[in-house]
């Protein structure tokens, strides 16, 4: 890593100050920061970008699944098709997603030989084994007019699962030592929960007849205000420990993902009901959806890599404990 | 402080034997590498990349991975006004002209020195083992000696362990797909032999033995040092209230933690995953309020 990381002084809840942007403005003497030769202590995910994406297309699949079944109990039926057919898709884009990041594709069906409650990723692939084939058979059955009473047995199977789906992904990166995910795991969940709100309903309004959109298209302009929302309470309450959003690559995505899904709002919001105001706001907001993640993604690897970032905030916990109990006896 | 070792014979039966473990003392390490070396030759681990020299004193292997599951790491510290004990140099005259071809003003004066701070480092085998307990394969396990392995025919290489571990321990092998790290020899351990790393270890700065037995020698050892005035002498991990319920190796240090590339204060993460789940449950339950809100809206 080139530069002098800055090094985090967690517990200052007031605004990150954006010391990256100002070089050479420590806000910790170096003296207080000691590394071994500035070497990274924990190691950084070593996921690649395929995962960031199904992040992506899981939460768009679980949260239209969920629209779909509101659509349907509200009797309006196109748009339950659209967003029967958007969670499909995600579902089918899922899977090789996860089994292509594994070290051993052949092996994906090993998630599945215990059932682990301490292992996000473990729930994850149980969720997933059961809304995914519910999502996909629900979806064929609206499409091809085939086997009613089941395909909506599915909806309603893939409709509940939907917003476990759409936000188990959140505390899976934030149960890890990467500290700009896991010390936002109060927000990460409602981040990957909003993107895929204002994603399902992005997705819907491309593939639903205007008139029977409307709630696909709030659905989406409210995900997206709640995306904003979060994605600035989650960087607020972080303070300088989520300085690694404003270091490249994580900087670009983290600036696209806001860009995209104010334009995207803007454009579902005031031109929604026409045909190219629909989907040139939808696929700003899909963009905004799927870059958020990327930045969340690239901002772990970031901060996983710095020591900064994990002393810092370790050396003030033992300070404050410290400060209130007398030394123990083993020293340190 | 608690005496009482934490065991986990609970699914083993009679097979559970006692707990186990590493107490590396640092204050005798002379960075031999022999752990190193040893540990490579019995566990077949392959050769951790191309030789390289990376100028960070004599530690040319950097870090603990895949590859490597024993790493000495070299410390150089000048030690202002050391005295005599510290190091000098053996001849002034060359020092004076090296430190002029550095660019300094002139060798390090007589009354300072430095020191070599050198520690052999290795899994933890934490008591809250967050890579155990992240494993969705469950290839991560808990053996009977309180240790903990991966199995190699269940691990899938999703790599969730890899940045679940708070001390960077573990980590893919990328030319075959799936995660490594100290099993502490477990093969050795089921034979009734010491690991490879501790059996070489010349100044047994690397103990193995039973847990309660290595802290109570950790704990008669950091009282000689500090009654012999090496009062910066610590002992790191020993104590079952720290954040990953104490670690079946622990050491005896002569600095603070992050100046050999270990965390001050590492806590398993999955002991927020109540808290976790809980925000969860939040985010869904406000995805389906939401929902309603833009379902009262109407069709249009």
């Amino acid at each position: 890593m080139s530069g002098a990381p800055e090094p985090p002084t967690p517990g200052r809840s007031g605004k990150g100050q954006r010391v990256a942007d100002r070089p050479g403005v420590s806000m910790v003497p170096p003296a207080e920061f000691r590394s071994y030769y500035g070497r990274p202590i924990l190691k950084a995910p070593i996921w690649t970008d395929e995962v960031p994406a199904y992040y992506f297309a899981g939460g768009l699949a679980g949260a239209s699944a969920s629209l779909a079944l509101g659509a349907r109990l509200t009797g309006n039926h196109r748009l339950a098709s659209g967003a029967l057919t958007a969670s499909a898709a995600g579902i089918l884009a899922s899977l090789p997603l996860l089994a292509d990041d594994l070290g051993r594709p052949e092996r994906f069906y090993h998630m599945l030989r215990v059932f682990k409650p301490t292992s996000p990723m473990n729930l994850g692939s149980w969720l997933l084994t059961a809304a995914g084939p519910a999502a996909v058979g629900a979806a064929l059955a609206d499409r091809l007019g085939i086997l009613p009473r089941l395909g909506r047995a599915a909806e309603v199977v893939a409709g509940v699962l939907g917003p476990g789906l759409a936000t188990y992904t959140g505390v899976l990166v934030a149960d890890t030592a990467v500290p700009v995910w896991h010390e936002a795991g109060d927000q990460l969940p409602v981040v990957f929960a909003a993107g895929a709100a204002a994603s399902a309903g992005a997705a819907a309004t491309l593939l639903t007849p205007a008139a029977d959109a409307g709630p696909a298209r709030r659905l989406a302009v409210g995900g997206a205000l709640a995306d904003l929302a979060a994605v600035e309470v989650m960087r607020r309450r972080l303070g300088d420990l989520g300085t690694p959003y404003e270091r490249p690559p994580a900087r670009r995505f983290a600036n696209l993902a806001r860009g995209f899904m104010t334009a995207g709002a803007l454009a579902v919001g005031l031109g929604g009901r026409r045909r190219t105001g629909a989907a040139a706001g939808a696929a700003l907001i899909l963009a905004g959806a799927a870059c958020q993640r990327f930045a969340v993604h690239k901002a772990g690897i970031i901060s996983a890599a710095d020591p900064a970032y994990v002393v810092g905030p370790q050396r003030a916990r033992l300070a404050a404990r410290d400060g209130s109990r007398h030394q123990p006896a083993t020293g340190a | 402080m608690s005496t009482t070792t934490r065991t986990f014979g609970g699914g083993y039966g009679d097979a559970a034997r006692p707990r186990v473990g590493f107490f590396t003392d640092t204050s005798v390490c002379i960075g031999c590498k022999a752990c190193e070396v040893a540990c490579k030759e019995w566990n077949l681990v392959p050769p951790d990349g191309p030789l390289g020299f990376t100028g960070n004193s004599y530690d040319n292997t950097m870090a603990l991975g895949a590859d490597t599951w024993r790493h000495v790491a070299f410390v150089e510290q000048e030690v202002p006004g050391a005295g005599a004990g510290a190091l000098q140099p053996a001849h002034p005259d060359l020092a004076a002209e090296a430190a002029a071809a550095a660019g300094l003003d002139g060798p390090p004066s007589a009354k300072d020195g430095m020191r070599w701070l050198m520690s052999s480092d290795v899994c933890k085998h934490c008591s809250s083992a967050a890579c155990l307990e992240v494993c969705p394969t469950g290839a991560l396990f808990r053996t009977e000696f309180g240790t903990v392995v991966v199995q190699g025919d269940v691990c899938n290489g999703c790599g969730y362990c890899v940045p679940a571990c708070p001390f960077g321990v573990i980590d893919r092998r990328e030319d075959d797909g799936r995660v490594f790290k100290c099993t502490l020899c477990y093969d050795r351990l089921s034979d009734g032999m010491e690991p490879a790393c501790a059996h070489a270890c010349p100044t047994d700065s690397i103990q193995f033995g039973d847990l309660d037995q290595l802290r109570a020698a950790a704990d008669q050892r950091l009282a000689t040092l500090h009654a012999d005035g090496v009062s910066d002498a610590r002992l790191y991990l020993r104590d079952e209230a720290d954040g990953i319920g104490g670690a079946g190796a622990f050491f005896l240090l002569l600095d603070e933690p992050e100046v050999y590339g270990l965390p001050p204060d590492p806590v398993s993460t999955t002991r927020d995953l109540p808290r976790l789940w809980r925000a969860a449950g939040l985010a869904a339950g406000a995805l389906v309020a939401g929902l309603a809100v833009a379902f009262a809206g109407g069709r249009r």
